[in-house]
């Protein structure tokens, strides 16, 4: 059967994960062309370190880059400031060429996945 | 990280409040196109006299973070010195056909791409080093991007000071509103950087904010 690939990680897994374990596993599956699923998404610093190592793989060629869709963090306060947990909201991860937003808002994201290259 | 690392950046916005520079350095940030460069431009043209850089409708056109020191703003009695950068801008993706799509060659394209992926990483780079960020933002365009969620996350990571800029508000289907809506926990500065619209507005919230 032909289609694209989808790997939808718990929150659980993601626990357990290192930042870099976790922005290296996510670059690996999406430069295959695979869309990965996290259930509880990244952290602001990770997103940045995601784009960074990104542009550090993008060959001009088969890999152009990603597309990333997640929901804003829901505002934190004094306390959150100061013991602020990292538990970012679903995210969906997939390669620029196939995953494109369609609409996108503070509660809902539509997004249309290729099969296509282009 | 280390735990006083991790105390010290937890407390950062409280020790920001006791020790008040006499001159924030002051990143201008967002995706490319929306103006930032423009902004620069005119904040420098308005204050300093001087340019800060290029301006062109093709993206990617700043891909070297450009800093100007020393710019004061001065509004009703009120001074602030600034440090200004002026970041090039950032995306998740870069793809050279977008250039020729402006009439640029494959080989133009594709050193422009190339320089496009440096900027973005040096851009990231920079965050750890302001002291306030001017987020611009195209009014024209849907706000809720990755790039603008990521950016407006970090900052807020960083407890640094933040004003957003909607940019582009002499275009007819320009709608600060929407960007209001969807970042509704910090102040919006709708302007127009290249005709000079409610730019007086923006430097008094510049001297507030940053002063
Ligand atoms: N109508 C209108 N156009 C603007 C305004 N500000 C900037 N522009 C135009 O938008 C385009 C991009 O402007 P730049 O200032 O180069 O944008 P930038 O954010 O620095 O872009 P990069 O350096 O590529 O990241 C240019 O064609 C500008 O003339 C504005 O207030 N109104
Ligand atoms: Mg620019």
């Amino acid at each position: 059967m032909e289609g694209v690939q989808l790997n939808l990680i718990s929150k659980d897994r993601l626990d357990k994960m290192a930042s870099m374990e976790k922005i290296r596993m996510i670059l690996e599956e999406v430069k295959r062309g695979k869309i990965v699923v996290l259930e509880s998404g990244l952290t602001p610093e990770e997103e940045a370190k995601l784009i960074e190592l990104t542009m550090l793989e993008i060959d001009h060629d088969k890999f152009v880059g990603i597309e990333v869709e997640s929901y804003p963090q829901k505002s934190r306060g004094f306390l959150g400031k100061i013991f602020g947990s990292s538990g970012g909201r679903l995210t969906v991860i997939g390669p620029a060429n196939r995953l494109k937003t369609l609409q996108k808002s503070d509660e809902f994201i539509e997004a249309l996945v290729s099969l296509g290259d282009r | 990280m280390s735990v006083i690392v991790k105390i010290k950046k937890k407390f950062s916005f409280l020790f920001k409040w006791f020790l008040k520079k006499d001159r924030m350095k002051i990143g201008i940030y967002g995706p490319p196109n929306a103006g930032k460069t423009t902004l620069a431009n005119r904040i420098l043209r308005d204050w300093t006299g001087d340019v800060m850089g290029s301006v062109s409708e093709v993206p990617h056109e700043t891909r070297r973070a450009r800093l100007r020191e020393g710019v004061k703003i001065e509004v009703n009695g009120k001074s602030v010195m600034l440090d200004i950068v002026d970041t090039p801008g950032l995306a998740t993706k870069i793809d050279f056909h977008e250039f020729m799509k402006f009439g640029l060659s494959e080989e133009e394209a594709k050193k422009r791409a190339k320089e496009a992926t440096e900027g973005v990483i040096e851009a990231i780079k920079w965050l750890d080093d302001l002291d306030g960020v001017l987020m611009v933002m195209d009014a024209t365009e849907d706000p809720y991007t990755q790039v603008n969620v990521t950016i407006v996350g970090n900052i807020e990571a960083r407890n640094i000071p933040l004003l957003i800029v909607a940019n582009k508000i002499d275009l007819p289907n320009a709608s600060p509103a929407r960007i209001k809506a969807a970042f509704p926990q910090h102040p919006v500065v709708p302007v127009s950087a290249l005709k000079g619209m409610n730019i007086d507005t923006l430097y008094r919230e510049i001297a507030e904010k940053f002063g």
